[in-house]
This record gives structure tokens, C-alpha cells and sequence, in this order.
């Protein structure tokens, strides 16, 4: 098929863009028909300061000293939308799936609640609703409903400072690649998710050290379902070694117990 | 003499059972209609907790004395652990029975939990999981089976099961392998989440060494408690057999271990003095150095005070680590702004309520069925 969308969609997040006015919030929000949660003041700008069942994305908001200058930076946190996404390989019912248009979509018919999902993120993503009966596990939808239709995701469309560049994911990176190598000197010379945990389809640009913003730099540049599956492909070796020991032994010991057989409990 | 009809089962401690068991069940019926946030202190940045760390980790390391009992009994043809193998089976039922409430309890949507059988996910551990305990729980109820057959003298059935009974054994001793290294596959995922000092690429191995120690001990624990209470004779040989295995189990975990620690965090790093230090240091301690230190020797080995004392340590040991897997570990990575868990009382009672369900099952068992036929010419 060969539409728009059998291609994967990306979002390139530059940070150097962003004011903090918190309008992708509140166009997530309002998209999504959440509700929204009372928070009290913290200290802190960033609000909520978690993300939660009913809040999908964020503003991080760090101020740092530079120059003994203060500089602030603000930082759109959701769903990266992973190429190979540790999500979904861990959902044992498939309500987790990365679709081709990119999107990581949740189906709430066939989630059992395990959260698995969310142990396996590395990011911290998947929330759930513990205040419920019949509780959802809620993240970013990357709008898919809104892709589906050709429409851009609510939170780039509402962007007054085009911090978002949406597109097909090929010609995101390319942009990033080309952001970078046209303003030496203005960004850190590393592309967020580009492969961190195999490769996100939401990645980032800054002026400032990711460390220092809260990007977690552990995670490892591989796709993280492979741990999982090294062991999964073992399984049928397992099998195979268990039943043939087991046969092997049981047949060398299996004339002194015909000899007891009727005893058997 | 069938059974043991004169152990008193409406005892003190019976009844403070019974009490926190019907605690347990009006806490968990709560559960079912109020949702998890009402009963648990689980959260967002920690979606596992007591349930999954102490019930189903922990539940099924201590069932794992089953598989090994019945291997060695019926494939290895080890005549001497004969006389254990029927309690020993049973609790590992018991122990399944349990994990599989609890996860039952711990999922969002209780009522979903047959969703796996025939939502298919192969690249999921959590399915492989959900399969195995599917699986291994029917296996453990076709290997107790005869005992209820017997007491309701239903002889063809009891002649079916002896008819399949070692394919069924093979295939339990298949699916424990395989389940108690998944469970610490589970994990393999969270390389970046989970503390050093227990994330490694052999944590299925790790998990199955551990739970080897584990069931032998727990195995080797029952027998002696339930010898004192029942008042039958205690072979010593069976007992010194089971601290063999126990402490060649843990010699294998304990360097494993050590391999791991240096080639991750380091050994100074365990007297840093940080939280995940000190409870690693107590893991090991509790479940490694002692007892393998306690009975390193054969004469050690014949001493019942000391084989009971190593036991309970290698028992409670084990049950740290699944814990400092499963919360502990977890703490430097997702314990940041405020973010921590602690479990709930009704997590614990809930908890509580399960253990004492196995004991009272175990008494009621005991009681019922011929749970040691060996014991009955000594009577
Ligand atoms: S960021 Fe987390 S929730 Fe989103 S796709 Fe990746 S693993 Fe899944
Ligand atoms: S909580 Fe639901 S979506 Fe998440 S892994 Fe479990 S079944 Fe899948
Ligand atoms: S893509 Fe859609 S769901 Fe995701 S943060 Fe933006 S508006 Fe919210």
C-alpha cells in the first residue's frame, strides 16, 4: 500500500525552540479528553511533575547556571515511540503494538494489567490507573488517530515556536543531521534516541548536556527486546537437553525399578 | 495406619491462621472492588511490588523442591528421598496455587487472566510465564493426584496416573527449569533500571541456582518440622543428602554471584555503606556464607541442629534476594523525586494470609492423606 502512512512517521524535538508555554499540554489534554489531576506547588515549574494517567506529556523545566547566568531549559517529555520498543515485546497479550505508521498503540480489550509494560520502559512512560476498578494503562498516542487521518500529532500542531518537526522518520533524522552540522557550536553534538534503546522515533536536539536535563544515559544503544528474546530462542535448546538427559537417565535406571514397580506410591 | 488422624489440627496457632486468612480474603474482596491504589502503595514508578517480589517470586523459588524430589525419585531412580517425594509435591502445588492467586490478585483485571492461553505473545518472558504456570499447576495436580484418588478409593485413576507418571515427572522437571530461570529472565529487560549488583545477563541461571538451594532447603525445613510434629522418625540420611545438593547449589550460585559483583559494581562497592550495599551484604550473608560455612563438612552435614539452622537461613535468604531483585534493586533508578514503595498492611496481611493458607493446607493434608506412606510401617 502505498500511502502516507505505510511509511513511519518521527518527531525531531528541538529544545533550543522551546518556551515553556506549555501549549502541547494543554492541546494534548483537550485532544485526549483527560481530566486533569490538583497538584500543590513543589518548588518547581514542571507540572504535573510526573506524568500520570492523565497527563501524556510535559514540561521539564531546569534552570542551570551559565556565566553565573541563569539559563533555563524546557524539556517536552512523552512517549519516544521506540523502533523496537521494550513495551511491547513485554506484553504477554499483544495490547501493546508498534504500528507501521510509527505510532506504539495500546488496545485495552486484551490487557490483562500486568504492567510488565511499564517495568520494561526504559523511559518511564506507560501509567496506569490505580485509583480504578478496571484500570487502563495510559501513555502517548502519538495521535494515531490524528496520523490515521493525515493530520499532524495535537502537540505539534499547537507549537508557536515550531519546536516540533514532524515527518516521515528518514527525513526527521536527516533534519537533525542537518541542524547539527549547520550551527556548529550551537548544539551538544549528540542526537537523543537516536540510539538510545535501538532508536526512538521521537528524538532530540539540545544546546545543553543531555545529562543535565534528566536523559537517562545509561540507556544502552540496543534494542532492548533482544536480551529478552536471547533467552526465549534458548528455550527449545532447554527443551531438548532436559527430555534427552532425562530420558537417557531414566532408561540406565530403569531395570532396577522394574524390579520394584509394584511399589510405586 | 492410612494417615495421621490424631494430629490435632484446631490448635492456637491454627486459629490465628484462620484469623489473618479471613483478614486476607476481606482485604483482597476490597481489592476486587476497589482497585489497586486502594489496598497498595504500588505506583508509577513502581508497578511491581510485595505480590510480585515475595508471593510469586518468592512462592515459586520455594516450590521448586517438587521438580527435584520427583526427578530424583522417579527419573533418577534415587530410592533414598522416596519417602519425602508425596509432601514434597504437594508443596510445590501449594506453592503454585499461591503464586498463581497472586498473580491473579496483581494483574489490573483479575477476570482477564486466561487472556494469555490464547493471546499469544512469544516474544513476552511475562507470557512464557503466564504459560508455565498454566501448565506446571496442572502437572503438579496430575503428580499429587493419587493421594486424593486413594483417600476416595477411586483405584483406576490411581493405576492411570502411575501408568503416566514418569513422563508427567519429566515434563515437570522441563517446565520448572524453565519457569524458575524465566522468572528471573523477566528481568533481563531493565538493564538500565535495575541496581548492578543484581542485574546481569545470567539472571534465569542465577534464579534457577538459588531457587535449587531454596526448594532443597524449604524441602529439607518440612521434613524435619514435620517429623517433630507428627512424631515419625527422621532419616538423617535423606536429610544429609538434601544439604549436599543444597550447599553444591550454592557454591555454583556463590561464585556466579562473585563474578558478577566483580565484573559490575566492584567488592568495595558493597561496604560503601549505600542501601543497595547493605542489602546485598545481607542476602549474601543470610543465604550464602552461613550456610555453606554451617555445613561444609560431612560430619557438619550428619548434625540436625546445624542442616535446620541452614535451612531457615538459605529460606529466608533466597526470599531477600527475589525482594532486593524485584524493590530494592529498584530504588536508585526509579526512587528519584520522592518516587519510593513501601508495601501497604494490607499488602502484608494479604501476604500473611497466603503463608498461613499453605501451612494450614499443608496440617489439613497431613491429616487426610497418606502424605508419608513410608512412615507408616514405623508407627
Ligand atoms: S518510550 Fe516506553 S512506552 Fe514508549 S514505546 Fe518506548 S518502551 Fe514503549
Ligand atoms: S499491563 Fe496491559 S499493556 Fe502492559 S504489558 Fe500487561 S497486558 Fe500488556
Ligand atoms: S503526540 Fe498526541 S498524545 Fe502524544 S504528546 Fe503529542 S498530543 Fe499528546
Amino acid at each position: 500500500m502505498a500511502n502516507t502512512n505505510s511509511i513511519s512517521k518521527g518527531v525531531l524535538v528541538d529544545l533550543t525552540h522551546c518556551i515553556g508555554c506549555r501549549g502541547c499540554q494543554v492541546a494534548c489534554k483537550s485532544w485526549n479528553e483527560r481530566s486533569v489531576k490538583e497538584t500543590t506547588m513543589y518548588g518547581n515549574f514542571t507540572n504535573p511533575p510526573e506524568l500520570n494517567s492523565e497527563c501524556y506529556t510535559n514540561i521539564r523545566y531546569i534552570e542551570q547556571e551559565k556565566d553565573s547566568q541563569p539559563v533555563w531549559s524546557f524539556i517536552k517529555n512523552q512517549c519516544l515511540h521506540c523502533k523496537n520498543p521494550a513495551c511491547v515485546s513485554a506484553c504477554p497479550v499483544k495490547a501493546l503494538r508498534k504500528t507501521a505508521a510509527g505510532p506504539v498503540t495500546y488496545d485495552f480489550s486484551r490487557c490483562i494489567g500486568c504492567r510488565y509494560c511499564m517495568l520494561a520502559c526504559p523511559f518511564y512512560i506507560p501509567k496506569y490507573e490505580w485509583e480504578k476498578a478496571l484500570p487502563w494503562v495510559r501513555k502517548c498516542t502519538f495521535c494515531s488517530e490524528r496520523i490515521k487521518a493525515d493530520m499532524i500529532p495535537a502537540c505539534v500542531k499547537v507549537c508557536p515556536t515550531k519546536t516540533m518537526f514532524y515527518g516521515n522518520y528518514e527525513d526527521v533524522l536527516k533534519e537533525a543531521n542537518a541542524r547539527l552540522t549547520k550551527n556548529p557550536g550551537k548544539y551538544v553534538n549528540h542526537i537523543y534516541g537516536k540510539d538510545e534503546a535501538g532508536g526512538t522515533s521521537w528524538i532530540y536536539l539540545s544546546d545543553v548536556p543531555f545529562e543535565s536535563l534528566g536523559f537517562d544515559m545509561k540507556i544502552p544503544a540496543k534494542e532492548l527486546p533482544d536480551l529478552t528474546w536471547a533467552y526465549i530462542t534458548k528455550i527449545p535448546v532447554v527443551i531438548v537437553g532436559v527430555l534427552a538427559a532425562g530420558a537417557v537417565s531414566w532408561a540406565i535406571t530403569r531395570r532396577n525399578k522394574n524390579m520394584d514397580r509394584e511399589e510405586k506410591p | 495406619m492410612n494417615s495421621h488422624q490424631e494430629i490435632k489440627l484446631w490448635t492456637p496457632l491454627t486459629k490465628v491462621l484462620v484469623g489473618i486468612m479471613a483478614l486476607g480474603i476481606l482485604i483482597i474482596l476490597y481489592r476486587l472492588v476497589a482497585g489497586l491504589g486502594a489496598v497498595t502503595n504500588l505506583n508509577d514508578r513502581f508497578p511491581w511490588g510485595l505480590w510480585i517480589g515475595m508471593d510469586v517470586l518468592g512462592g515459586v523459588a520455594m516450590a521448586a523442591g517438587g521438580f527435584l524430589i520427583a526427578g530424583a525419585v522417579y527419573i533418577l531412580n534415587m530410592k533414598k528421598y522416596k519417602p519425602i517425594v508425596r509432601a514434597s509435591i504437594l508443596n510445590a502445588f501449594f506453592g503454585y496455587v499461591l503464586a498463581a492467586t497472586a498473580i491473579s490478585l496483581d494483574i489490573g483485571i483479575p477476570y482477564r487472566i486466561w487472556h494469555p492461553v490464547f493471546m499469544w505473545q512469544i516474544h513476552s518472558i511475562m507470557w512464557v510465564v503466564a504459560i508455565h504456570v498454566v501448565l506446571y499447576t496442572t502437572t503438579l495436580a496430575t503428580e499429587s493426584s493419587p493421594m486424593f484418588f486413594e483417600k476416595f478409593k477411586m483405584e483406576k485413576a490411581v493405576k492411570f496416573v502411575h501408568a503416566i507418571l514418569t513422563p508427567v515427572v519429566l515434563f515437570g522437571v522441563l517446565l520448572s527449569v524453565l519457569h524458575q530461570s524465566s522468572l528471573g529472565a523477566v528481568y533481563l529487560i531493565v538493564p538500565a533500571k535495575m541496581s548492578p549488583f543484581w542485574y546481569s545477563s545470567q539472571l534465569p541461571t542465577m534464579f534457577l541456582a538459588s531457587a535449587v538451594m531454596m526448594g532443597l532447603s524449604m524441602v529439607s525445613f518440612e521434613t524435619i518440622v514435620s517429623g517433630r510434629a507428627f512424631k515419625h522418625e527422621i532419616n538423617m540420611d535423606i536429610l544429609s543428602g538434601l544439604a549436599r545438593g543444597m550447599v553444591i547449589a550454592a557454591v555454583i550460585y556463590l561464585g556466579m554471584k562473585m563474578w558478577f559483583l566483580v565484573k559490575g559494581p566492584g567488592i568495595a562497592a558493597v561496604f560503601s555503606g549505600s542501601m543497595e550495599g547493605i542489602m546485598y551484604l545481607l542476602e549474601m550473608v543470610i543465604s550464602v556464607f552461613i550456610p555453606i560455612g554451617l555445613l561444609a563438612t560431612k560430619t557438619a552435614r550428619a548434625d540436625m541442629k546445624r542442616i535446620f539452622a541452614a535451612d531457615i537461613l538459605v529460606i529466608a535468604g533466597v526470599l531477600i534476594n527475589r525482594l532486593n531483585v524485584a524493590i530494592f534493586g529498584m530504588y536508585r533508578d526509579a526512587g528519584v523525586r520522592g518516587a519510593w514503595y513501601f508495601p501497604s498492611w494490607m499488602e502484608i496481611v494479604v501476604t500473611l494470609a497466603f503463608i498461613s493458607f499453605a501451612i494450614v493446607g499443608f496440617k489439613v493434608s497431613a491429616k487426610y492423606l497418606r502424605l508419608f506412606p513410608e512412615s507408616d510401617s514405623k508407627s
